[in-house]
């Protein structure tokens, strides 16, 4: 019997190694896999490369693991916001890496690698620095950019409903980044919301099918960032437990 | 004097601009006032690039959602029609030339319709780009929402922008709060402008040499509170 689903979120982040490749989900604060993201913390896996669209808000989730100094690297396509100041501080110290890359080129490099795709060409950046050194070629009179798949070892991801094939459903807008991180990661490891029966999610609703997915951990009340930078959280290594 | 409009009257006008059936991506800070002015007789889809078409106002107090938000991560709502899509899917739509138009800020735009409006290039900014050039090449039409000057007074719209650029020769029409100018392949065509000022004193004002001194007519904007 197919059974992809772990008891506990320590169990689900058990096999990050140090150097790993993570993808990250979620857009701002919807989507983020913030239990597992701090299950990864107090894992404490070194020298990890994230990708996630930003870099993190006060001192939680994403932000938190990168304050535990267990990153070394970022990449994202728009590192600031009001409360990014764990991120700005790494960076302007020299501590971490950053990759910029421009929002849509992020996401089709997590598609093509999901895909099987060795690279594409997109006219997103030419005539800008962010294009410097890339191979180049035109089409139709029209110059394009080499751009490369992002394949990672894990992804961490939010979903609302799962089944123990892995299937997955999310919330409204909560799905930007899942389903092609999901698909583009080694091993992909989800938190959601309920863990349904199998044959509970209609086949015609299901975002990401199982095959994309290898471990779910139930988090029935995930976690509002909000709330917890409302509240003055600090997520520290071992609060979880 | 010279009679300035307010950020909401230029977002008023921009509106107008925008037709029946059109699919726009408005974005973050000034430019999402546009949707505050669309006429109420045409029926626009919203397109918000972390994954929503039908994108609707913003939520009554006791219905935010935090998964349910605008590309600059506030909340929004849905109207009948709309769907949702995952990241890769919203920006095949943006550069795969699906969408009619989308309204952009600016630090300088050039004569030739380059735009730069991502990075000022100072050695301590943390460099940051999110979709701005996805959108600049990617949708039919790019509009840009600008104040005409710096607050120091300096122009904006240049011959060469010296900001790193987003994308060269995307833009095709400027919206300013004393001039509504297009970008043509001769160069650049002032529509509009404000009654209270020249068009000596505009082009004055313009770096980028500016045309259309015989045809261009009066902007006006309503009063809006």
């Amino acid at each position: 019997m197919i059974n992809k689903i772990v008891d506990t979120l320590q169990d689900a982040v058990s096999t990050i190694e140090d150097g790993a490749i993570v993808l990250i989900s979620g857009f701002g604060e919807s989507g983020n896999p913030t239990e597992l993201t701090h299950a990864l913390i107090d894992h404490g896996a070194r020298e990890l490369t994230l990708v996630n669209n930003n870099a993190g808000n006060g001192h939680v989730g994403l932000a938190a693991l990168l304050e535990s100094g267990n990153v070394r690297k970022m990449v994202c396509s728009f590192p600031r916001s009001t409360d990014s100041g764990v991120f700005d501080n790494l960076y302007r110290e020299g501590k971490i890496e950053l990759e910029v890359v421009p929002q849509g080129t992020l996401a089709e490099r997590i598609r093509a690698a999901g895909a099987g795709i060795g690279g594409f060409y997109t006219k997103t950046s030419i005539g800008t620095p962010l294009a410097d050194g890339k191979e180049r070629r035109t089409y139709n009179c029209e110059e394009y950019v080499l751009e490369e798949p992002l394949h990672a070892d894990f992804a961490l991801v939010k979903a609302d409903l799962a089944d123990r094939w892995g299937n997955l459903t999310y919330r409204l807008a909560a799905r930007n980044f899942g389903p092609i991180m999901c698909s583009a990661a080694r091993t992909t490891i989800v938190q959601a919301r309920q863990i349904v029966p199998l044959g509970d999610i209609p086949p015609e609703t299901v975002v990401t099918p199982g095959i994309y997915v290898d471990y779910i951990v139930e988090v029935t009340n995930p976690a509002s960032e909000r709330e917890m930078i409302e509240n003055g959280v600090h997520y520290v290594s071992g609060a979880a437990e | 004097m010279t009679k300035k409009l307010t950020r909401r009257q230029v977002a008023w006008r921009i509106a107008q601009d925008i037709e029946e059936g059109n699919y726009v991506n408005l974005g973050i800070g000034q430019p999402e006032l546009v949707a505050n002015f669309i006429p109420a007789d045409r029926e626009i889809v919203f397109h918000s690039e972390n994954g929503i078409l039908g994108m609707g106002p913003e939520p009554g107090p006791n219905e935010v959602d935090y998964d349910l938000i605008n590309a600059g991560k506030k909340p929004v709502t849905m109207l009948p029609g709309g769907s949702f899509f995952h990241h890769a899917d919203s920006f095949g739509m943006i550069r795969g030339n699906h969408l009619d138009i989308c309204v952009l800020g600016a630090f300088q735009v050039s004569e030739k319709g380059d735009l730069a409006n991502w990075s000022t290039g100072g050695p301590d900014a943390v460099p940051a780009v999110g979709g701005a050039m996805d959108l600049a090449v990617g949708a039919r039409l790019v509009f840009v929402m600008t104040d005409h000057n710096t607050k120091k007074g300096d122009a904006k719209i240049v011959r060469k922008c010296t900001y790193p650029l987003t994308g060269p020769g995307v833009v095709n029409t400027i919206y300013s709060d004393i001039a509504v100018i297009d970008v043509r392949p001769d160069g650049l065509v002032v529509r509009e402008k404000v009654p209270g000022i020249s068009f000596d004193e505009l082009q004055a004002r313009t770096e980028a040499q500016i045309g259309g001194r015989a045809s261009c007519r009066e902007l006006s904007a309503p009063e809006i509170e």
